[in-house]
Protein backbone atom coordinates (compact mmCIF):
# COMPACT_ATOMS: atom_id res chain seq x y z
CA UNK A 1 0.00 0.00 0.00
CA UNK A 2 1.08 3.58 -0.22
CA UNK A 3 -0.07 7.05 0.64
CA UNK A 4 -0.74 8.99 -2.76
CA UNK A 5 -2.36 12.11 -1.55
CA UNK A 6 -2.25 14.40 1.89
CA UNK A 7 -3.71 16.97 2.63
CA UNK A 8 -3.75 18.84 6.62
CA UNK A 9 -6.11 21.64 8.13
CA UNK A 10 -4.62 23.20 11.36
CA UNK A 11 -2.66 20.13 12.00
CA UNK A 12 1.19 21.07 14.15
CA UNK A 13 2.71 23.89 12.11
CA UNK A 14 0.22 24.07 9.10
CA UNK A 15 -3.20 26.04 8.39
CA UNK A 16 -3.05 24.17 4.98
CA UNK A 17 -1.12 21.85 3.48
CA UNK A 18 -1.65 19.41 0.28
CA UNK A 19 1.00 16.69 -0.91
CA UNK A 20 0.34 14.88 -3.73
CA UNK A 21 2.88 11.06 -3.45
CA UNK A 22 4.10 8.51 -5.30
CA UNK A 23 5.00 4.81 -4.42
CA UNK A 24 8.80 4.20 -3.81
CA UNK A 25 11.11 7.29 -1.95
CA UNK A 26 10.11 10.20 -1.28
CA UNK A 27 12.62 12.69 0.81
CA UNK A 28 11.41 15.42 2.75
CA UNK A 29 14.58 17.81 3.33
CA UNK A 30 15.01 21.10 5.03
CA UNK A 31 16.55 22.61 8.49
CA UNK A 32 15.01 21.77 11.66
CA UNK A 33 12.08 23.10 13.20
CA UNK A 34 10.49 23.81 9.78
CA UNK A 35 7.86 21.06 9.73
CA UNK A 36 9.50 17.78 8.06
CA UNK A 37 8.33 15.95 10.89
CA UNK A 38 4.61 17.03 10.91
CA UNK A 39 3.88 15.94 7.63
CA UNK A 40 5.15 12.26 8.33
CA UNK A 41 3.84 12.19 11.75
CA UNK A 42 -0.06 13.30 10.09
CA UNK A 43 1.16 9.69 8.31
CA UNK A 44 1.82 7.76 10.84
CA UNK A 45 -1.28 9.52 12.88
CA UNK A 46 -3.48 8.48 10.38
CA UNK A 47 -1.87 4.47 10.89
CA UNK A 48 -1.95 3.75 14.78
CA UNK A 49 -4.24 7.30 15.74
CA UNK A 50 -0.94 8.32 17.70
CA UNK A 51 2.04 10.38 17.27
CA UNK A 52 5.07 8.80 17.50
CA UNK A 53 6.13 12.11 19.27
CA UNK A 54 3.82 12.88 22.19
CA UNK A 55 1.57 11.43 24.45
CA UNK A 56 -1.65 13.71 24.02
CA UNK A 57 -3.17 14.98 21.22
CA UNK A 58 -3.17 18.91 21.82
CA UNK A 59 -0.34 19.50 20.72
CA UNK A 60 -1.34 18.15 16.93
CA UNK A 61 -3.24 21.05 17.07
CA UNK A 62 -2.32 24.43 15.09
CA UNK A 63 -2.49 26.70 18.01
CA UNK A 64 -5.30 28.99 18.41
CA UNK A 65 -7.28 25.96 16.25
CA UNK A 66 -10.23 24.19 17.31
CA UNK A 67 -9.59 21.21 16.01
CA UNK A 68 -6.74 19.89 13.18
CA UNK A 69 -8.11 17.54 10.04
CA UNK A 70 -6.22 14.90 8.30
CA UNK A 71 -7.01 13.39 4.86
CA UNK A 72 -4.75 11.07 3.59
CA UNK A 73 -5.24 8.95 0.13
CA UNK A 74 -4.40 4.99 0.80
CA UNK A 75 -4.11 3.34 -2.68
CA UNK A 76 -3.56 -0.60 -2.07
CA UNK A 77 -4.12 -3.18 -5.09
CA UNK A 78 -5.21 -0.43 -7.42
CA UNK A 79 -8.08 0.64 -4.70
CA UNK A 80 -8.15 4.27 -3.28
CA UNK A 81 -9.44 4.48 0.17
CA UNK A 82 -9.89 8.15 1.70
CA UNK A 83 -9.12 8.42 5.05
CA UNK A 84 -10.35 11.76 7.50
CA UNK A 85 -9.92 12.25 11.18
CA UNK A 86 -10.79 15.09 12.96
CA UNK A 87 -8.39 15.56 15.97
CA UNK A 88 -10.46 17.11 19.01
CA UNK A 89 -8.21 17.27 21.92
CA UNK A 90 -9.57 16.20 25.14
CA UNK A 91 -13.02 15.06 23.32
CA UNK A 92 -13.38 12.13 20.84
CA UNK A 93 -11.67 12.07 17.44
CA UNK A 94 -14.34 11.76 14.80
CA UNK A 95 -13.54 9.76 11.44
CA UNK A 96 -14.41 9.21 7.89
CA UNK A 97 -14.00 6.57 5.64
CA UNK A 98 -14.37 6.98 1.58
CA UNK A 99 -16.86 9.51 3.10
CA UNK A 100 -18.57 7.62 5.23
CA UNK A 101 -18.90 8.53 8.96
CA UNK A 102 -17.95 5.30 11.14
CA UNK A 103 -19.53 5.02 14.87
CA UNK A 104 -15.90 5.20 16.36
CA UNK A 105 -12.87 6.67 15.39
CA UNK A 106 -10.62 3.29 16.02
CA UNK A 107 -13.01 1.45 13.27
CA UNK A 108 -11.06 3.80 10.78
CA UNK A 109 -7.95 2.24 12.21
CA UNK A 110 -6.31 -0.93 9.69
CA UNK A 111 -6.81 1.17 6.17
CA UNK A 112 -3.48 2.18 6.21
CA UNK A 113 -0.55 0.36 8.58
CA UNK A 114 3.00 2.02 8.55
CA UNK A 115 6.24 1.52 10.24
CA UNK A 116 7.75 4.70 12.05
CA UNK A 117 11.70 4.62 12.65
CA UNK A 118 12.15 7.59 14.58
CA UNK A 119 15.57 8.87 16.66
CA UNK A 120 13.03 7.87 19.90
CA UNK A 121 13.38 4.54 18.73
CA UNK A 122 16.22 4.00 21.16
CA UNK A 123 14.18 3.67 24.16
CA UNK A 124 13.01 0.81 22.83
CA UNK A 125 16.51 -1.20 23.82
CA UNK A 126 17.44 2.00 26.41
CA UNK A 127 13.72 3.18 27.49
CA UNK A 128 11.70 1.58 30.24
CA UNK A 129 9.71 -1.93 30.08
CA UNK A 130 6.43 0.47 28.83
CA UNK A 131 8.49 1.53 25.92
CA UNK A 132 8.62 -1.90 24.81
CA UNK A 133 5.30 -2.52 25.96
CA UNK A 134 3.71 0.04 24.27
CA UNK A 135 5.74 -1.15 20.50
CA UNK A 136 3.89 -4.65 21.52
CA UNK A 137 0.49 -3.35 21.54
CA UNK A 138 1.03 -0.86 18.97
CA UNK A 139 2.07 -3.97 16.55
CA UNK A 140 -0.76 -5.76 17.79
CA UNK A 141 -3.35 -3.46 17.19
CA UNK A 142 -1.74 -2.72 13.56
CA UNK A 143 -2.40 -6.34 13.11
CA UNK A 144 -5.29 -6.79 14.19
CA UNK A 145 -7.51 -3.49 14.79
CA UNK A 146 -9.67 -5.31 17.23
CA UNK A 147 -6.99 -5.28 19.91
CA UNK A 148 -7.80 -0.83 20.20
CA UNK A 149 -10.40 -2.70 22.11
CA UNK A 150 -9.24 -5.21 24.19
CA UNK A 151 -6.21 -2.81 25.43
CA UNK A 152 -8.41 -0.23 26.29
CA UNK A 153 -10.77 -2.68 28.04
CA UNK A 154 -8.19 -3.95 30.68
CA UNK A 155 -6.87 -0.44 30.84
CA UNK A 156 -10.05 0.53 32.16
CA UNK A 157 -10.13 -2.33 34.36
CA UNK A 158 -6.67 -1.31 35.66
CA UNK A 159 -7.76 2.44 36.20
CA UNK A 160 -10.58 1.05 38.02
CA UNK A 161 -8.71 -1.70 40.19
CA UNK A 162 -6.18 0.40 41.59
CA UNK A 163 -8.64 3.23 42.45
CA UNK A 164 -10.09 0.54 44.39
CA UNK A 165 -6.79 -0.88 45.92
CA UNK A 166 -6.10 2.97 47.17
CA UNK A 167 -9.44 3.59 48.80
CA UNK A 168 -8.59 0.45 50.77
CA UNK A 169 -4.75 1.23 51.16
CA UNK A 170 -6.20 4.66 52.65
CA UNK A 171 -8.69 2.79 54.46
CA UNK A 172 -6.10 0.41 56.20
CA UNK A 173 -3.16 3.41 56.97
CA UNK A 174 -6.26 5.24 58.56
CA UNK A 175 -7.53 2.41 60.87
CA UNK A 176 -5.23 2.35 64.13
CA UNK A 177 -3.46 -0.64 63.88
CA UNK A 178 -2.24 -1.22 60.56
CA UNK A 179 -1.14 -4.90 60.20
CA UNK A 180 -4.95 -5.92 60.36
CA UNK A 181 -6.46 -9.44 59.37
CA UNK A 182 -9.05 -9.29 56.83
CA UNK A 183 -11.96 -10.01 58.92
CA UNK A 184 -11.23 -7.06 61.18
CA UNK A 185 -10.51 -4.97 58.31
CA UNK A 186 -13.97 -5.83 56.52
CA UNK A 187 -15.72 -5.27 59.90
CA UNK A 188 -13.54 -1.93 59.77
CA UNK A 189 -16.20 -0.76 57.29
CA UNK A 190 -13.86 -1.14 53.88
CA UNK A 191 -15.50 -4.82 53.36
CA UNK A 192 -17.37 -3.19 50.18
CA UNK A 193 -13.71 -2.44 48.61
CA UNK A 194 -12.78 -6.02 49.30
CA UNK A 195 -15.95 -7.70 48.07
CA UNK A 196 -15.91 -5.94 44.83
CA UNK A 197 -12.33 -6.44 44.35
CA UNK A 198 -13.10 -9.48 43.58
CA UNK A 199 -15.22 -8.48 40.84
CA UNK A 200 -12.51 -6.11 39.13
CA UNK A 201 -10.07 -9.33 39.36
CA UNK A 202 -12.62 -11.60 37.09
CA UNK A 203 -12.76 -8.51 34.58
CA UNK A 204 -8.95 -7.74 34.94
CA UNK A 205 -8.14 -11.52 34.21
CA UNK A 206 -10.48 -11.70 31.78
CA UNK A 207 -9.12 -8.48 29.34
CA UNK A 208 -5.52 -9.58 30.19
CA UNK A 209 -5.65 -12.99 29.74
CA UNK A 210 -6.35 -12.48 26.08
CA UNK A 211 -3.93 -9.57 25.65
CA UNK A 212 -1.29 -11.81 27.26
CA UNK A 213 -1.97 -14.56 24.85
CA UNK A 214 -1.84 -11.94 21.79
CA UNK A 215 1.47 -10.70 23.15
CA UNK A 216 2.95 -14.19 23.39
CA UNK A 217 1.73 -14.98 19.79
CA UNK A 218 3.59 -11.53 18.26
CA UNK A 219 7.00 -12.16 20.21
CA UNK A 220 6.99 -15.93 18.96
CA UNK A 221 5.97 -14.58 15.26
CA UNK A 222 8.76 -11.75 16.13
CA UNK A 223 12.25 -13.77 17.65
CA UNK A 224 13.39 -15.02 13.74
CA UNK A 225 12.30 -11.75 12.62
CA UNK A 226 14.57 -9.68 14.87
CA UNK A 227 17.45 -12.33 14.93
CA UNK A 228 17.24 -12.10 11.29
CA UNK A 229 17.27 -8.54 10.80
CA UNK A 230 20.11 -7.47 13.48
CA UNK A 231 22.47 -10.18 11.70
CA UNK A 232 21.94 -7.92 8.39
CA UNK A 233 22.13 -4.99 10.13
CA UNK A 234 25.62 -6.01 12.12
CA UNK A 235 27.11 -8.77 10.24
CA UNK A 236 29.33 -10.89 12.47
CA UNK A 237 27.49 -9.73 15.90
CA UNK A 238 26.44 -12.16 18.55
CA UNK A 239 23.17 -13.44 17.83
CA UNK A 240 20.02 -11.31 19.29
CA UNK A 241 16.90 -12.76 20.62
CA UNK A 242 13.83 -11.49 22.36
CA UNK A 243 11.73 -12.95 25.13
CA UNK A 244 8.58 -12.23 26.92
CA UNK A 245 9.28 -11.93 30.75
CA UNK A 246 5.94 -11.63 32.52
CA UNK A 247 5.22 -11.79 36.31
CA UNK A 248 5.45 -15.54 37.45
CA UNK A 249 8.53 -16.87 35.78
CA UNK A 250 11.17 -15.89 33.08
CA UNK A 251 11.39 -18.68 31.27
CA UNK A 252 8.64 -20.80 31.71
CA UNK A 253 7.13 -22.50 28.72
CA UNK A 254 4.21 -20.57 28.02
CA UNK A 255 1.24 -21.68 26.47
CA UNK A 256 -1.17 -19.00 24.50
CA UNK A 257 -4.23 -20.79 25.23
CA UNK A 258 -6.47 -18.03 27.37
CA UNK A 259 -8.23 -20.16 29.77
CA UNK A 260 -4.70 -21.20 31.18
CA UNK A 261 -3.18 -17.90 30.85
CA UNK A 262 -6.66 -16.42 32.70
CA UNK A 263 -6.14 -19.34 35.82
CA UNK A 264 -2.32 -18.30 36.21
CA UNK A 265 -3.21 -14.68 36.51
CA UNK A 266 -5.69 -15.50 38.96
CA UNK A 267 -3.61 -16.90 40.76
CA UNK A 268 -0.69 -14.62 40.46
CA UNK A 269 -3.11 -11.51 41.92
CA UNK A 270 -4.42 -14.12 44.70
CA UNK A 271 -1.05 -14.43 45.64
CA UNK A 272 -0.53 -10.78 45.67
CA UNK A 273 -3.57 -9.34 47.03
CA UNK A 274 -2.04 -8.39 50.47
CA UNK A 275 0.73 -6.43 48.71
CA UNK A 276 -1.62 -4.90 46.64
CA UNK A 277 -3.33 -3.71 49.38
CA UNK A 278 -0.81 -2.45 51.61
CA UNK A 279 0.52 -0.60 48.64
CA UNK A 280 -3.15 0.48 46.81
CA UNK A 281 -2.11 -0.50 43.42
CA UNK A 282 -1.84 -3.38 40.66
CA UNK A 283 1.28 -5.59 41.00
CA UNK A 284 1.02 -8.37 38.76
CA UNK A 285 -0.72 -8.33 34.92
CA UNK A 286 0.36 -7.44 30.99
CA UNK A 287 0.67 -3.67 32.05
CA UNK A 288 4.07 -4.65 34.48
CA UNK A 289 5.80 -7.25 31.53
CA UNK A 290 8.52 -6.59 29.39
CA UNK A 291 10.28 -7.73 26.12
CA UNK A 292 13.48 -9.01 27.38
CA UNK A 293 16.59 -8.02 24.74
CA UNK A 294 19.77 -10.41 24.97
CA UNK A 295 22.57 -10.28 22.58
CA UNK A 296 24.01 -13.67 22.89
CA UNK A 297 23.42 -14.24 27.16
CA UNK A 298 23.59 -10.57 28.20
CA UNK A 299 20.48 -7.97 28.41
CA UNK A 300 20.97 -5.70 25.71
CA UNK A 301 20.05 -3.02 28.67
CA UNK A 302 22.71 -1.79 30.53
CA UNK A 303 25.34 -4.36 28.62
CA UNK A 304 25.10 -2.92 25.00
CA UNK A 305 27.14 -0.55 23.43
CA UNK A 306 25.44 2.49 22.09
CA UNK A 307 25.50 1.07 18.29
CA UNK A 308 24.42 -1.90 19.29
CA UNK A 309 21.41 0.18 21.24
CA UNK A 310 20.45 1.53 18.09
CA UNK A 311 20.83 -1.84 15.77
CA UNK A 312 18.82 -3.50 18.05
CA UNK A 313 16.28 -0.91 18.15
CA UNK A 314 16.22 -0.91 14.05
CA UNK A 315 16.06 -4.74 13.93
CA UNK A 316 12.63 -4.19 16.59
CA UNK A 317 11.53 -2.02 13.65
CA UNK A 318 12.37 -4.64 10.27
CA UNK A 319 10.78 -7.26 12.37
CA UNK A 320 7.45 -5.53 12.50
CA UNK A 321 7.90 -4.46 9.04
CA UNK A 322 8.78 -7.69 8.01
CA UNK A 323 5.74 -9.64 9.97
CA UNK A 324 3.22 -6.74 8.72
CA UNK A 325 4.55 -7.27 5.40
CA UNK A 326 4.01 -11.49 5.85
CA UNK A 327 0.55 -10.72 6.76
CA UNK A 328 -0.64 -8.86 3.99
CA UNK A 329 -0.43 -5.01 2.45
CA UNK A 330 3.30 -3.88 2.64
CA UNK A 331 2.83 -1.23 5.05
CA UNK A 332 4.71 2.14 4.66
CA UNK A 333 7.84 2.90 5.71
CA UNK A 334 8.75 6.12 7.51
CA UNK A 335 12.15 7.19 8.44
CA UNK A 336 11.93 10.28 10.38
CA UNK A 337 15.49 11.52 10.90
CA UNK A 338 17.20 8.34 11.54
CA UNK A 339 20.15 8.69 8.91
CA UNK A 340 21.92 11.30 11.21
CA UNK A 341 22.05 8.80 13.66
CA UNK A 342 23.48 6.12 12.46
CA UNK A 343 27.20 5.33 11.01
CA UNK A 344 28.11 5.16 7.45
CA UNK A 345 27.97 1.08 7.70
CA UNK A 346 24.54 1.24 9.14
CA UNK A 347 23.49 3.22 7.30
CA UNK A 348 23.96 1.83 4.05
CA UNK A 349 22.45 -1.45 5.65
CA UNK A 350 19.58 0.04 6.22
CA UNK A 351 19.32 1.66 3.27
CA UNK A 352 19.59 -1.32 1.29
CA UNK A 353 17.00 -3.74 3.68
CA UNK A 354 14.51 -0.67 2.76
CA UNK A 355 14.84 0.05 -0.65
CA UNK A 356 12.35 -2.40 -2.29
CA UNK A 357 9.30 -1.19 0.17
CA UNK A 358 6.45 -0.03 -1.93
CA UNK A 359 6.90 3.50 -0.40
CA UNK A 360 9.47 4.75 2.17
CA UNK A 361 8.87 8.31 2.97
CA UNK A 362 12.39 10.00 4.82
CA UNK A 363 12.67 12.69 6.56
CA UNK A 364 15.97 14.58 6.81
CA UNK A 365 18.19 18.38 7.69
CA UNK A 366 20.30 18.05 4.83
CA UNK A 367 20.23 15.80 1.07
CA UNK A 368 23.36 13.90 2.04
CA UNK A 369 22.09 12.69 5.14
CA UNK A 370 19.82 10.31 2.79
CA UNK A 371 21.71 7.32 1.38
CA UNK A 372 22.85 7.18 -2.23
CA UNK A 373 20.60 3.53 -2.32
CA UNK A 374 17.37 5.67 -1.69
CA UNK A 375 17.08 8.08 -4.71
CA UNK A 376 13.55 9.16 -5.31
CA UNK A 377 10.88 12.07 -5.39
CA UNK A 378 12.22 14.84 -3.13
CA UNK A 379 9.96 17.56 -1.53
CA UNK A 380 11.78 20.80 0.42
CA UNK A 381 10.32 22.15 3.27
CA UNK A 382 10.88 25.37 4.55
CA UNK A 383 9.14 27.80 7.00
CA UNK A 384 5.54 25.26 6.43
CA UNK A 385 5.88 25.12 2.65
CA UNK A 386 6.50 22.20 0.75
CA UNK A 387 7.82 22.61 -2.59
CA UNK A 388 8.59 19.21 -5.07
CA UNK A 389 11.79 19.06 -6.24
CA UNK A 390 12.14 16.11 -8.42
CA UNK B 1 -18.87 37.34 28.38
CA UNK B 2 -21.96 38.64 28.59
CA UNK B 3 -23.79 41.35 31.21
CA UNK B 4 -24.05 39.20 34.70
CA UNK B 5 -27.66 37.82 34.85
CA UNK B 6 -27.18 36.56 30.57
CA UNK B 7 -23.75 35.37 31.62
CA UNK B 8 -25.15 33.55 34.77
CA UNK B 9 -28.01 31.93 32.64
CA UNK B 10 -25.10 30.82 30.04
CA UNK B 11 -22.93 29.27 32.65
CA UNK B 12 -25.88 27.52 34.27
CA UNK B 13 -27.16 25.74 30.92
CA UNK B 14 -23.70 24.90 30.22
CA UNK B 15 -23.71 22.62 33.07
CA UNK B 16 -26.44 20.42 31.79
CA UNK B 17 -25.27 17.46 29.97
CA UNK B 18 -24.88 17.40 26.36
CA UNK B 19 -25.13 21.38 26.32
CA UNK B 20 -21.57 22.84 25.64
CA UNK B 21 -20.73 26.93 25.80
CA UNK B 22 -22.36 27.54 22.18
CA UNK B 23 -25.46 25.54 22.70
CA UNK B 24 -25.41 26.94 26.31
CA UNK B 25 -25.97 30.83 24.37
CA UNK B 26 -28.48 30.03 21.50
CA UNK B 27 -30.87 28.31 24.46
CA UNK B 28 -29.88 31.49 26.49
CA UNK B 29 -31.06 33.88 23.61
CA UNK B 30 -33.86 32.06 22.67
CA UNK B 31 -35.18 32.18 26.13
CA UNK B 32 -34.36 36.12 26.26
CA UNK B 33 -36.63 36.61 22.71
CA UNK B 34 -39.39 33.86 23.73
CA UNK B 35 -42.62 35.13 24.86
CA UNK B 36 -42.67 35.54 29.06
CA UNK B 37 -45.20 33.11 29.73
CA UNK B 38 -43.91 30.27 27.36
CA UNK B 39 -40.28 31.17 29.65
CA UNK B 40 -42.43 31.10 32.77
CA UNK B 41 -44.22 27.28 32.21
CA UNK B 42 -40.86 26.07 31.90
CA UNK B 43 -39.78 27.86 35.49
CA UNK B 44 -42.20 26.33 36.80
CA UNK B 45 -42.06 22.77 35.34
CA UNK B 46 -38.14 22.96 36.47
CA UNK B 47 -39.52 23.64 40.12
CA UNK B 48 -41.63 21.66 40.19
CA UNK B 49 -39.84 18.32 38.63
CA UNK B 50 -37.56 18.95 41.91
CA UNK B 51 -40.80 19.55 44.45
CA UNK B 52 -42.85 16.90 43.13
CA UNK B 53 -40.70 14.26 41.81
CA UNK B 54 -39.61 11.56 44.32
CA UNK B 55 -38.04 8.09 44.13
CA UNK B 56 -40.12 5.10 44.62
CA UNK B 57 -40.06 3.31 47.83
CA UNK B 58 -39.80 0.06 46.55
CA UNK B 59 -37.55 0.12 43.22
CA UNK B 60 -36.03 3.54 43.35
CA UNK B 61 -37.44 4.57 40.19
CA UNK B 62 -38.60 8.24 39.42
CA UNK B 63 -42.40 8.42 40.91
CA UNK B 64 -44.69 11.38 41.54
CA UNK B 65 -45.92 9.50 44.64
CA UNK B 66 -44.74 7.04 47.54
CA UNK B 67 -44.26 4.07 44.96
CA UNK B 68 -44.46 4.63 41.22
CA UNK B 69 -46.69 3.25 38.81
CA UNK B 70 -45.00 0.20 38.17
CA UNK B 71 -45.10 -1.20 41.57
CA UNK B 72 -48.36 -0.02 42.83
CA UNK B 73 -49.83 -2.15 38.96
CA UNK B 74 -50.79 -5.18 40.70
CA UNK B 75 -51.06 -6.91 37.15
CA UNK B 76 -47.08 -6.70 37.22
CA UNK B 77 -45.36 -10.13 38.07
CA UNK B 78 -43.87 -9.61 41.42
CA UNK B 79 -42.03 -12.94 40.89
CA UNK B 80 -39.21 -11.71 38.21
CA UNK B 81 -36.93 -7.77 38.72
CA UNK B 82 -35.15 -6.68 36.39
CA UNK B 83 -32.23 -4.54 37.50
CA UNK B 84 -31.51 -1.23 35.95
CA UNK B 85 -29.15 1.61 36.56
CA UNK B 86 -30.87 4.87 35.69
CA UNK B 87 -34.67 5.42 35.63
CA UNK B 88 -34.01 6.15 32.08
CA UNK B 89 -33.09 2.31 31.38
CA UNK B 90 -36.69 1.60 33.20
CA UNK B 91 -38.59 3.85 30.13
CA UNK B 92 -36.39 1.94 27.40
CA UNK B 93 -37.50 -1.36 28.72
CA UNK B 94 -41.36 -0.52 29.34
CA UNK B 95 -40.99 0.59 25.31
CA UNK B 96 -40.64 -2.95 24.23
CA UNK B 97 -43.44 -4.34 26.27
CA UNK B 98 -41.73 -7.99 26.82
CA UNK B 99 -41.47 -7.60 30.31
CA UNK B 100 -43.73 -7.73 32.79
CA UNK B 101 -41.82 -8.18 35.79
CA UNK B 102 -40.74 -5.19 38.50
CA UNK B 103 -37.66 -3.26 38.53
CA UNK B 104 -35.12 -2.04 40.22
CA UNK B 105 -33.03 1.00 40.11
CA UNK B 106 -29.68 1.10 41.02
CA UNK B 107 -29.05 4.88 40.51
CA UNK B 108 -25.51 3.96 38.86
CA UNK B 109 -22.75 1.73 38.17
CA UNK B 110 -20.03 0.26 40.28
CA UNK B 111 -16.98 2.79 39.70
CA UNK B 112 -13.83 3.12 42.24
CA UNK B 113 -12.51 5.86 39.99
CA UNK B 114 -15.92 7.97 40.52
CA UNK B 115 -15.81 6.57 44.18
CA UNK B 116 -19.23 4.72 43.68
CA UNK B 117 -19.25 1.14 45.68
CA UNK B 118 -22.12 -0.89 46.38
CA UNK B 119 -23.03 1.09 49.42
CA UNK B 120 -23.37 4.02 47.08
CA UNK B 121 -26.22 2.21 45.11
CA UNK B 122 -29.76 0.66 46.07
CA UNK B 123 -28.39 -2.72 46.94
CA UNK B 124 -29.07 -3.02 50.17
CA UNK B 125 -32.48 -1.98 49.10
CA UNK B 126 -32.48 -4.94 46.43
CA UNK B 127 -31.59 -7.52 49.14
CA UNK B 128 -33.94 -6.95 51.04
CA UNK B 129 -36.99 -7.54 48.75
CA UNK B 130 -34.93 -10.48 47.81
CA UNK B 131 -35.39 -11.47 51.72
CA UNK B 132 -38.57 -13.34 51.62
CA UNK B 133 -38.53 -15.52 48.63
CA UNK B 134 -41.26 -14.52 46.84
CA UNK B 135 -38.81 -13.21 43.73
CA UNK B 136 -37.66 -16.33 41.94
CA UNK B 137 -35.79 -14.62 38.80
CA UNK B 138 -33.49 -11.14 38.61
CA UNK B 139 -32.49 -9.88 35.30
CA UNK B 140 -29.63 -8.04 35.32
CA UNK B 141 -29.99 -5.30 32.73
CA UNK B 142 -27.16 -3.31 33.73
CA UNK B 143 -25.15 -1.00 30.45
CA UNK B 144 -23.13 -3.82 28.72
CA UNK B 145 -19.53 -1.64 29.94
CA UNK B 146 -16.90 -2.33 31.76
CA UNK B 147 -18.57 -1.12 34.91
CA UNK B 148 -22.22 -2.41 34.20
CA UNK B 149 -20.75 -5.54 33.53
CA UNK B 150 -18.83 -5.27 37.00
CA UNK B 151 -21.41 -4.78 38.73
CA UNK B 152 -23.88 -7.58 37.39
CA UNK B 153 -21.08 -9.62 38.24
CA UNK B 154 -21.05 -7.99 41.29
CA UNK B 155 -24.71 -8.71 41.88
CA UNK B 156 -24.79 -11.97 40.59
CA UNK B 157 -21.98 -13.13 42.88
CA UNK B 158 -23.44 -11.35 45.82
CA UNK B 159 -27.49 -13.64 45.54
CA UNK B 160 -25.40 -16.93 44.50
CA UNK B 161 -26.19 -17.90 47.91
CA UNK B 162 -30.10 -17.22 47.69
CA UNK B 163 -30.62 -19.62 45.03
CA UNK B 164 -33.06 -17.46 42.71
CA UNK B 165 -32.44 -17.98 38.63
CA UNK B 166 -29.97 -15.13 38.17
CA UNK B 167 -29.69 -13.82 34.12
CA UNK B 168 -27.88 -11.36 32.56
CA UNK B 169 -29.41 -9.52 29.05
CA UNK B 170 -27.90 -10.91 25.73
CA UNK B 171 -25.55 -8.48 23.92
CA UNK B 172 -24.83 -9.00 20.18
CA UNK B 173 -26.19 -8.54 17.06
CA UNK B 174 -28.09 -5.13 16.29
CA UNK B 175 -31.60 -6.72 14.45
CA UNK B 176 -32.43 -5.66 11.11
CA UNK B 177 -28.50 -5.75 10.72
CA UNK B 178 -25.94 -7.02 8.33
CA UNK B 179 -23.70 -9.43 9.84
CA UNK B 180 -20.85 -7.87 8.35
CA UNK B 181 -21.06 -4.47 9.24
CA UNK B 182 -21.21 -5.62 12.95
CA UNK B 183 -17.75 -4.71 14.79
CA UNK B 184 -15.92 -7.54 16.00
CA UNK B 185 -16.01 -6.77 19.74
CA UNK B 186 -19.80 -7.24 19.40
CA UNK B 187 -19.59 -10.33 16.61
CA UNK B 188 -17.26 -11.84 19.63
CA UNK B 189 -19.96 -11.42 22.04
CA UNK B 190 -22.63 -12.72 20.28
CA UNK B 191 -20.79 -16.07 19.37
CA UNK B 192 -20.40 -16.32 23.10
CA UNK B 193 -23.87 -15.86 23.47
CA UNK B 194 -25.16 -18.53 20.82
CA UNK B 195 -27.88 -20.39 21.86
CA UNK B 196 -29.74 -23.84 20.41
CA UNK B 197 -32.04 -23.46 17.54
CA UNK B 198 -35.22 -25.39 18.55
CA UNK B 199 -36.84 -26.25 15.37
Amino acid sequence: MFTAHLSLTDFRSYPTAELALEPGVTAFVGPNGQGKTNLVEAIGYVASHASHRVATDAPLVRHGAPRAVIRAVIERDQRRALVELEINPGKANRARVNRAPVSRARDALGVLRTVLFAPEDLALSKGDPSERRKFMDDLLVARHPRFAGVRADYDRALKQRNALLRTASQARRRSPRRQMDDAAFASAGAGDVLSTLEVWDAHLVRHGAELLAARLDLVENLRPLVAKAYAELAPGSVPAQIDYRWFSTDEADLGTDRAELAVRLGQALAEARAQEIERGVTLVGPHRDDLLLRLGELPARGYASHGESWSFALALRLAAYDLLRSEGGDPVLILDDVFAELDAQRRRRLAEIVAPAEQVLITAAVAEDVPRELSGARFDVTEGSVTHVG
Amino acid sequence: MYEGVVQNLIDELGLLPGVGPKSAQRIAFHLLSADPADVKRLAHALLEVKEKVRFCRVCGNVAAEEECRICRDQRRDPHVICVVEESKDVVAIEKTREFRGRYHVLGGAISPIDGVGPDDLRVRELMARLADGEVTELILATDPNLEGEATATYLARLVKPMGLKVTRLASGLPVGGDLEYADEVTLGRAFEGRRLLDV
